[in-house]
């Protein structure tokens, strides 16, 4: 649609305004919207939150970036999309040895490059010892430290790749070594920093732990899911089509996945209501409720594998006394903040991680006791708030961070009475202060990468980089970093998570706030999106069906 | 008039530097890095991101060899889209941002002259009242309220036009249009006023009635040319300021434009990316504003004079 604004020389202005003008209302009319014309070709139009940054595996690090990888490639193993229990994916079959340390995959016979190409444990083998080169400045190396030795090969400690856990035995067998037992190591399989590469198409367009070389745009980029890369239109739209050559192609029903960057919510709202989305990424705060009282069905809302917590600073005098952070801890009302301030079906939190993380419950260690609190902070000598020094909330801007934090505020006030501030900062800026720790209190989140207690345990340990409380607790560490790993059962290391997590919330270095649930408005036509705790969508699996039919 | 244009150039240059100079400084002073993110970067990540991107060198240095590139017109990588050069993604947005800008200004100038043509033609009646009312409206009016509102009613409700996009669906470009132009068209509204109720009391104009002639005529073929001139002179820098200033436009329609990379570049701490797009809107400013300069020039005897005399 393009206007050409025709003009005589001498004519006014406004004559040319008018014909375009003319020419853009003659374009519109009764017109088919984007989900109606889907759904009679094939075609998904999905809300993906932003424009992606990178479409290497081993480079995004992001969500939207997530789910247009993952319609792109696939790992060695994919995961049921309700139970999120291992299924084969570019394996079709794979052993584990008694120990648990040795796994074994067949790689399926019938495994093909979108380019035709086949592929094989050789592709694997390759793929991760270029995402394990630190040149390449993968986010996710870490993914693969469960592997033998693979931490210190990315760290240089070793320089010969052939001590890595990692080896292609032949075509089709791939041996993977482990340091310890992890019982979470195959779904990690189905993280995209674990898939694989095509080797010529990278090796083409550059070296192979060069970072951002063209090698996934479309038209170069070679890979092995259900769909390949067809379109990418900076900040417009991502567009992949059915990969003929995917050893399933016959199961995959869509024909064509679009990928909008929708970073407005509320835009991307209105986008659905216009029919030009099936799909949206999120849901406007203040729209859940209309869609509940209209009883809506296009409303989906789900837990999600994610902890919403204020971080203490560890480094604060008057932070410093347990009592304090204890007392804290217990006068918010969590139940209320999910209910009445944030309305999605929140789930109130007391511990770090979400409960029932693949069979795992928390411990708590405390409850909404106001009177318990107030005795708490008289004995470490603030009674009834007295001499208590102003403490500051600090979150990065946002609309449903500033609701929490004043209702917190609210609460402390009252039932406390205590003085507290709230400080907002630009995002980049709040994460500079805080992981230099300059705060008091601030307001941070945890999305799970795979669903294992360890994923939100292990960020507490001493010194660890996403720790950033200054909480240090020796015998956590020896319950996380030794006793876990060598855990001969499921449950003795649930037991073991569960004494690591109860010093966690005896000490209160965080405050645990809600469990995330994931919001989105999905088109009655679209089957099989997923409702899963990972939010993680197999475009596979994904239909198309209008009503009518 | 050649070497007022060749002078004015020269100008630009210290501007330039200016602009570069005191950005590069504003980026690199401001909290947080291009690769701070939510989840911890460990030092060897980090450290392998910074080599890359030359910045573990010195902050001289890092200034230094960014002018080199500018002069040679390469505005360097994106740190936030690895793989894209500024260039690339400049070259990717401005063709939108600068339809959406074309539009918006034949809008703006349409809607804009022909309410203040009327209004003057009656000055201080209903006549008048009206078109400059809306017109005051129009500029306090910022887009961030016009356009989810147009959306609302011609999108949602009346459903007679897309709510988003440009140029995927047949008539996505009105509505933007309509929503940019409108606070450009309240300005000409008033300046093509002001210009036509000074030149509707020249003596030709008085002349014309008198050979009476109809007001149509007047206004049409002999007001409106002089009457204009004040628009002209607005035209050059309002469309640079198009150009600058659609980010909001291009966020509320998801338009892939320059401004959202601009503004997007901000809060990721892409120091290539601002000082891109910071040079690059300087540089557009200064060649609007030097057209229009020229143009007013060309228009008004009495500056060519000036101009003259300067140069002999």
């Amino acid at each position: 649609m393009k206007q050409s604004p025709l003009r005589s020389k001498h004519a006014p202005m406004s004559v040319g305004a008018a014909i375009v003008f003319f020419a853009l209302l003659a374009g519109c009319g009764e017109s088919e919207t984007n989900v109606q014309s889907g759904n009679r070709t094939g075609t998904l139009h999905w809300g993906n939150a932003a424009e992606p940054q990178a479409l290497d595996p081993h480079i995004a690090t992001g969500v939207p970036e997530h789910h247009i990888i993952g319609a792109l490639m696939e790992g060695l193993v994919v995961k049921n999309r309700d139970t999120l229990k291992p299924i084969p994916g570019m394996a079709k079959d794979w052993s584990i040895s008694d120990d648990g340390l040795v796994y074994t995959f067949t790689i399926r016979g019938d495994a093909r490059w979108s380019n035709g190409d086949v592929l094989n444990a050789h592709d694997f083998a390759w793929s991760w010892w270029r995402a394990l080169q630190p040149k390449l400045g993968n986010l996710y190396a870490y993914m693969y430290f469960p592997i033998a030795n693979a931490r210190q090969y990315y760290q240089g400690d070793i320089e010969d790749f052939s001590e890595v856990g990692i080896v292609a035995i032949d075509d089709l067998t791939l041996e993977v070594t482990l340091e310890n037992p992890t019982p979470y190591f195959l779904q990690l399989l189905d993280h995209y920093s674990l898939f694989p590469v095509h080797r010529a198409t990278i090796e083409q367009h550059g070296e192979p732990d060069e970072r951002g070389t063209r090698w996934t745009y479309a038209g170069n980029m070679v890979s092995n899911g259900a769909f390949k890369l067809t379109e990418w239109e900076i900040n417009r739209a991502v567009i992949v089509d059915k990969n003929p050559h995917y050893y399933a192609s016959d199961d995959v029903r869509l024909n064509r996945v679009v990928f909008y960057p929708t970073e407005n919510q509320t835009t991307e709202e209105r986008m659905f209501r216009a029919g030009q989305l099936h799909y949206t990424d999120d849901v406007p705060i203040d729209k859940i409720e209309t869609y509940r009282a209209a009883k809506n069905p296009a409303l989906k809302i789900n837990p999600y594998l994610g902890t919403y917590f204020y971080r203490l600073n560890m480094r604060v005098p008057h932070l410093q006394d347990s009592r304090v952070r204890r007392a804290l801890a217990m006068t918010i009302d969590r139940q209320l903040i999910t209910d009445k301030v944030l309305k999605a079906g929140q789930i109130p939190a007391y511990a770090m991680t979400p409960p029932n993380t693949l069979g795992y419950y928390p411990p708590t260690t405390f409850s909404f006791d106001p009177a318990a609190a107030r005795k708490l902070l008289a004995d470490a000598g603030y009674p009834n708030g007295d001499g208590f020094p102003v403490t500051e909330i600090l979150y990065n801007t946002n609309e449903a961070h500033r609701k929490v934090a004043i209702a917190i505020q609210q609460m402390w006030r009252e039932h406390l009475n205590i003085e507290v501030q709230l400080l907002n900062q630009e995002w980049k800026v709040y994460l500079d202060s805080e992981s230099s720790g300059d705060y008091q209190i601030s307001r941070a989140g945890w999305i799970g990468d795979y669903v294992d207690p360890n994923n939100f345990l292990d960020m507490w340990l001493c010194g660890g980089g996403n720790n950033r409380t200054g909480w240090c607790n020796p015998e956590y560490d020896r319950l996380i970093l030794e006793q876990a790993p060598s855990a001969a059962t499921e449950a003795e290391r649930h037991a073991i998570f569960k004494r690591a997590e109860t010093i966690l919330l005896e000490d209160l270095p965080v405050l645990p706030i809600y469990t995330y649930t994931s919001k989105h408005l999905v088109h009655p036509s679209v089957k099989n999106v997923a409702s899963n705790i990972l939010n993680q969508n197999y475009f596979r699996d994904i239909y198309l069906q209008p009503a009518s039919d | 008039m050649l070497k007022f244009a060749l002078g004015r150039l020269l100008q630009a240059i210290p501007v330039l530097l200016v602009v570069i100079s005191m950005t590069f400084m504003l980026v690199h002073s401001a909290p947080g890095g291009p690769f701070s993110a939510d989840k911890a970067v460990p030092a060897e990540v980090l450290a392998a991101l910074e080599a890359q991107y030359n910045l573990d060198q010195p902050l001289w240095r890092q200034y230094v060899s960014y002018l080199g590139d500018v002069l040679k017109g390469d505005l360097g990588p994106s740190f936030k889209y690895p793989g894209r050069s500024v260039n690339e993604l400049i070259a990717s947005g401005l063709p939108t941002t600068a339809e959406l800008g074309l539009y918006a200004m034949l809008v703006a100038v349409f809607i804009g002259v022909l309410a203040g043509v009327t209004a003057s033609m009656r000055p201080n009646t209903l006549q008048d009242y009206v078109p400059m009312s809306a017109a005051m409206i129009g500029i306090c009016m910022p887009s961030f309220l016009l356009g989810p509102l147009l959306v609302l009613i011609f999108g949602i409700h009346l459903e007679w036009l897309p709510v988003s996009g440009w140029g995927q669906i047949p008539g996505d470009k009105i509505l933007p249009a309509i929503t940019l132009g409108t606070g450009y068209a309240a300005y000409i509204a008033r300046l093509s006023r002001g210009g036509m109720l000074e030149v509707l009391s020249q003596d030709y104009i008085r002349t014309a009635r008198a050979k009476g002639l109809p007001e149509f005529v007047i206004i049409g073929k002999h007001a409106l040319r002089g009457g204009l001139v004040p628009v002209v002179a607005f035209l050059g820098p309002a469309f640079a300021g198009l150009l600058g200033g659609s980010f909001v436009v291009e966020t509320i329609f998801q338009i892939p434009g320059l401004g959202r990379f601009y503004v997007q570049a901000a809060f990721n701490r892409d120091y290539t990316m601002i000082l891109g797009s910071t040079v690059f809107f300087a540089t557009l400013i200064i060649l609007f504003n030097l057209l229009s300069d020229m143009l007013a020039i060309w228009l008004n005897p009495k500056l060519r004079q000036q101009v003259r005399g300067d140069a002999e």
